[in-house]
């Protein structure tokens, strides 16, 4: 196969940035698409010339790392696929490929394809998680949770936060990964406890990392990697709305 | 062997572990170790590199303990540490599904499936406390898988014949881990925990014999950074990327551990390292790392290789009668739940044979035709839904229409940091917790007991054991960073960074990290062989120098710069592929992961040495170049008697 990319290089933050276009030839559809990434960033470093810089880890679509638009989609065509997971079949022998990195302003870019999404850290800092500490807990038997409510917690629980929600939506919202915490948390009642302060302090602290609103368009959703649903957003919307009025 | 490659220590290794009856060690321990007042919690600084399970548990109860504690980690948030992509489960001895599991029985099934190389101390420790990272984990909100009565569910695993697997679907590490990371974030709030991320620990700081600190580049703006502590704490995990495709994260690596071993801390077991039966065969040169399809999947898939070579049938049209399910065949007793290495080996004695199937011929069957008439598809998917999708998304098959394709791959590194029963290193205030240690799973650790291990130590052990040495530190002021040991440890730092800038060969660092990889995943990979050894070190030798001669690392260091990170990582497996070759040299016996070909019974099975290789080999670096010097820590055996290792 061969393949046509346009890829968005940007030196730093500073950089404004540009497209570069490149063809990458000798390509097998069992590529990943970082493999091909890869043998394009190998000839260009015998080439002398400066690697593309994209962020990557697991390389099986669990740590979150990878994420790039894909023309125009983040993650690119496969459903329910990080980038690390869509492979060269995919694409079209000759096809135009368009790749950019996640674009919002709470997730400035270090370089090319790299963004920085420290914010999501912040956000889970501001109360995604369960004031336990070491040693306290009693038998993990003590108390009963209904099989459904844990596999509502655990399908949550399973946001890898890699940002593609926030990719996706036309406001950069992070409301899905942000509903995501509050969600699994919200159906376990071990998670109960801080369930007001948790809501109000996670949403107040995307606001101020400039993440923008949540219009319910479903963006989010439709691009999610991990197929988070769109009824967290909604149980947010109730946990917040309890929250307000009873505290 | 020729001992030209090492030298021996005459000197006994102590591991320090306490003796009397073994259920009352670690308690009689922990009632004798030395306790630090809150405080002098607070004026105490504490170094964690690493926030996989090990490092984010240690960190977050380090810091609700008091301890002022730095983290780092290279990943761009601490949430991404490879833990995250463990899938199968984690073992607890709590005998919940009352079929006969106990604290014993899980420390027995341990020292066993690690055949036998294990410090009996250490398991037994394990083994309690595994019950109380169940609970804590509960706690923290960690979704495990349920039964109806909304009680806790367990599966079954490899190599026991208990169920003690707790488990949330496919993602058990990725969950486990959020809680950890939760923990973690919320000491970050507090204040007690600054965190460094895309941060990457370059060396170790050893001032006046203690480990005091360490050097660490900022991955984002290349400036190198000195960090100070009384204690530092590597949880780093394990080097499996020494052998290029493996099933861990790219970016994994060996470098806090092997710069912390050239500062004086043994290197414990190199050449144990796991190759996991059920990974996704290699497809093509263009490969860059394997994946794993979790070992839950044995419970209910069979294992088989067509009983004809070349069969150029598929799966699907060859009768039953014409399949030959080995495992099964060969080891009546545990099928297709016999421990990791045999299962890998295995694989390979039928793919060697000529019986291997799929494009590469590198590969056997996984098959769940059974397993959906027994139990319906819709359970299978419940079960095992999302392993299928990730196989489907790699191979563009779906396994409930035909089998899987497997074979075995480098998953884990038994070998690590020798640490003694309090989890020191042999640099006093250096700790090692999680798969960057030597650990507690001797020659071959047994499924979902990584998890387990990684937070038994950063829950349970290093927030009890690390006092008794911080205790003498109480008066220690904070450690001065303008110390004249980092300014040589700096320099050290800058001046390799410059070295591997400055080649601007034309070899990209992939390249020869790939041909590294080839040779160790031929010479010492699952089965060893002393001229295939001593052929690997020369090759090495040779890759090595070429690296040094011709690598490419372009931009500078001073920004994002990949390539520069990689040649760094990659120039220390090269000296680490050494010390494992030597390793795995000089134990002339088949043990677990270790199989030398010379060793192995009629029916080919590995042949252990008791009388001989009964200890920890735990090596000390001795300058570039030179030959390593061996220390012995014997391992005694008062509980689990040494036998022949049989799951038939």
């Amino acid at each position: 196969m061969k393949v046509f990319l346009k890829v968005w290089r940007q030196k730093n933050s500073e950089d404004s940035g540009r497209f570069v276009d490149y063809t990458v030839e000798d390509i097998s559809p069992d590529m990943s698409f970082l493999e091909m990434l890869d043998v394009l960033n190998n000839r260009l470093i015998r080439e002398g010339q400066e690697p593309i810089a994209f962020d990557h880890d697991c390389r099986e679509g669990i740590c979150g790392t990878c994420g790039l638009v894909i023309n125009g989609r983040p993650h690119g065509p496969v459903h329910r696929a990080t980038t690390c997971q869509v492979h060269m079949r995919h694409f079209r022998d000759g096809e135009t490929i368009v790749v950019e990195p996640w674009r919002a302003n709470a997730f400035p870019v270090i370089k090319d394809l790299v963004v920085d999404r420290s914010a999501f850290d912040r956000i889970i800092q501001a109360g995604g998680y369960v004031s336990v500490n070491t040693g306290q807990a009693p038998d993990g038997n003590a108390i009963p949770i209904q099989k459904e409510e844990a596999s509502k917690a655990f399908d949550a629980a399973t946001c890898i936060g890699c940002g593609a929600c926030v990719a996706a939506c036309k406001n950069a919202s992070a409301m899905l990964f942000v509903s995501a915490k509050v969600a699994h948390l919200a159906h376990l009642p071990q998670g109960r406890i801080e369930a007001k302060e948790r809501v109000i302090n996670m949403l107040s602290q995307m606001e101020e990392e400039g993440f923008g609103g949540c219009t319910n368009t479903g963006a989010c959703e439709a691009e999610c990697p991990k197929g988070i649903s769109l009824e967290n957003i909604a149980l947010l919307n109730r946990e917040f709305l309890k929250a307000c009025l009873t505290s | 062997m020729d001992t030209s490659y090492y030298k021996v220590s005459e000197k006994k290794l102590d591991g320090k572990c306490p003796t009397g009856p073994i259920e009352n060690r670690w308690k009689q321990h922990k009632a004798s170790i030395r306790l630090v007042s809150p405080a002098n919690k607070r004026r105490l600084d504490v170094i964690v590199v690493g926030t996989g399970l090990a490092g984010s548990s240690a960190a977050a109860s380090l810091a609700e303990l008091g301890y002022n504690v730095k983290a780092f980690c290279y990943q761009d948030s601490p949430r991404r540490a490879h833990s995250i992509a463990a899938q199968g489960g984690i073992n607890a001895a709590k005998n919940y599904m009352n079929d006969g599991d106990s604290v014993y029985r899980l420390f027995y099934d341990t020292v066993k499936g690690g055949d036998y190389r294990a410090r009996e101390s250490n398991v037994y420790r394990l083994a309690e406390v595994s019950a109380n990272i169940i609970d804590q984990c509960v706690a923290q909100g960690v979704p495990f898988a349920r039964e109806y009565g909304g009680y806790l569910d367990n599966r079954s695993f490899g190599g026991v014949q208990v169920s003690r697997t707790f488990y949330a679907k496919g993602q058990t590490g990725q969950q486990l881990l959020l809680g950890a990371y939760q923990a973690l974030q919320r000491q970050v709030a507090r204040g007690q925990v600054k965190m460094y991320a895309s941060h990457e620990m370059l060396d170790l700081v050893v001032v006046d014999g203690k480990a005091r600190g360490i050097i660490a580049r900022n991955l984002i703006t290349g400036e190198i950074e000195r960090h100070g502590a009384h204690a530092v704490v590597l949880c780093t995990g394990g080097y499996g990327n020494v052998f290029f495709l493996s099933t861990n994260a790219k970016n994994c690596n060996v470098t806090a551990a092997w710069r912390a071993h050239r500062r004086g801390a043994f290197f414990g077991n190199p050449c144990f390292t796991q190759i996991h039966p059920t990974c996704i065969p290699v497809s093509g040169d263009h490969q860059s790392k394997l994946t794993l399809m979790s070992e839950s999947l044995r419970n209910d898939g069979r294992i088989w290789v067509p009983k004809k070579k070349d069969d150029p049938r598929k799966p699907t049209d060859i009768p039953e009668d014409e399949r030959d399910y080995y495992l099964e065949r060969r080891y009546p007793a545990f099928g297709n739940l016999v421990p990791r290495d045999v299962a890998s080996r295995a694989a390979k004695e039928r793919c060697d044979a000529g019986y291997g199937v799929g494009p590469s011929k590198m590969a056997v069957y996984l098959d769940f035709a059974d397993a959906i008439k027994r139990m319906g598809r819709q359970a299978v998917e419940a079960k095992y839904g999302n392993l299928f999708e990730i196989y489907q998304l790699i191979t563009d098959e779906n396994p409930y229409e035909t089998p899987m394709r497997i074979y075995p791959a480098v998953h884990y590194t038994m070998g690590g940091l020798w640490v003694d029963y309090n989890l020191m290193s042999t640099i006093p205030g250096l700790y090692v917790c999680g798969e960057a240690n030597f650990s507690d799973h001797g020659a071959n650790r047994l499924g979902a007991s990584a998890l387990m291990q990684g937070l038994a130590d950063g829950y349970f052990v290093l927030p009890y054991t690390i006092g008794d040495y911080l205790a003498d530190d109480i008066r220690t002021p904070k450690i001065d960073v303008r110390h004249e040991a980092f300014d040589e440890a700096e320099k050290s730092v800058q001046e390799r960074i410059e070295r591997l800038l400055s080649v601007r060969g034309k070899t990209p660092v992939d390249v020869l990290h790939r041909k590294l990889g080839l040779t160790m995943w031929d010479f010492c990979g699952m089965s060893r062989n002393e001229k295939g050894l001593q052929k690997a070190l020369g090759i090495i030798d040779e890759l090595e120098a070429e690296f040094w001669k011709d690598v490419a690392v372009p931009g500078t260091s001073k920004e994002w710069n990949k390539e520069l990170e990689k040649a760094g990582r990659v120039a220390d497996f090269f000296e680490l592929a050494r010390l494992m070759c030597i390793d795995a040299l000089h134990r002339e016996e088949s043990c677990g992961g270790h199989f030398r070909e010379e060793y192995q019974t009629e029916d080919g099975e590995a042949l252990r040495r008791d009388d001989v290789y009964s200890y920890v080999a735990a090596w000390e670096y001795t300058g570039q170049g030179k030959p390593p010097v061996l220390h012995k820590e014997e391992l005694q055996f008062e509980y689990c008697k040494p036998t022949m290792r049989s799951y038939k």
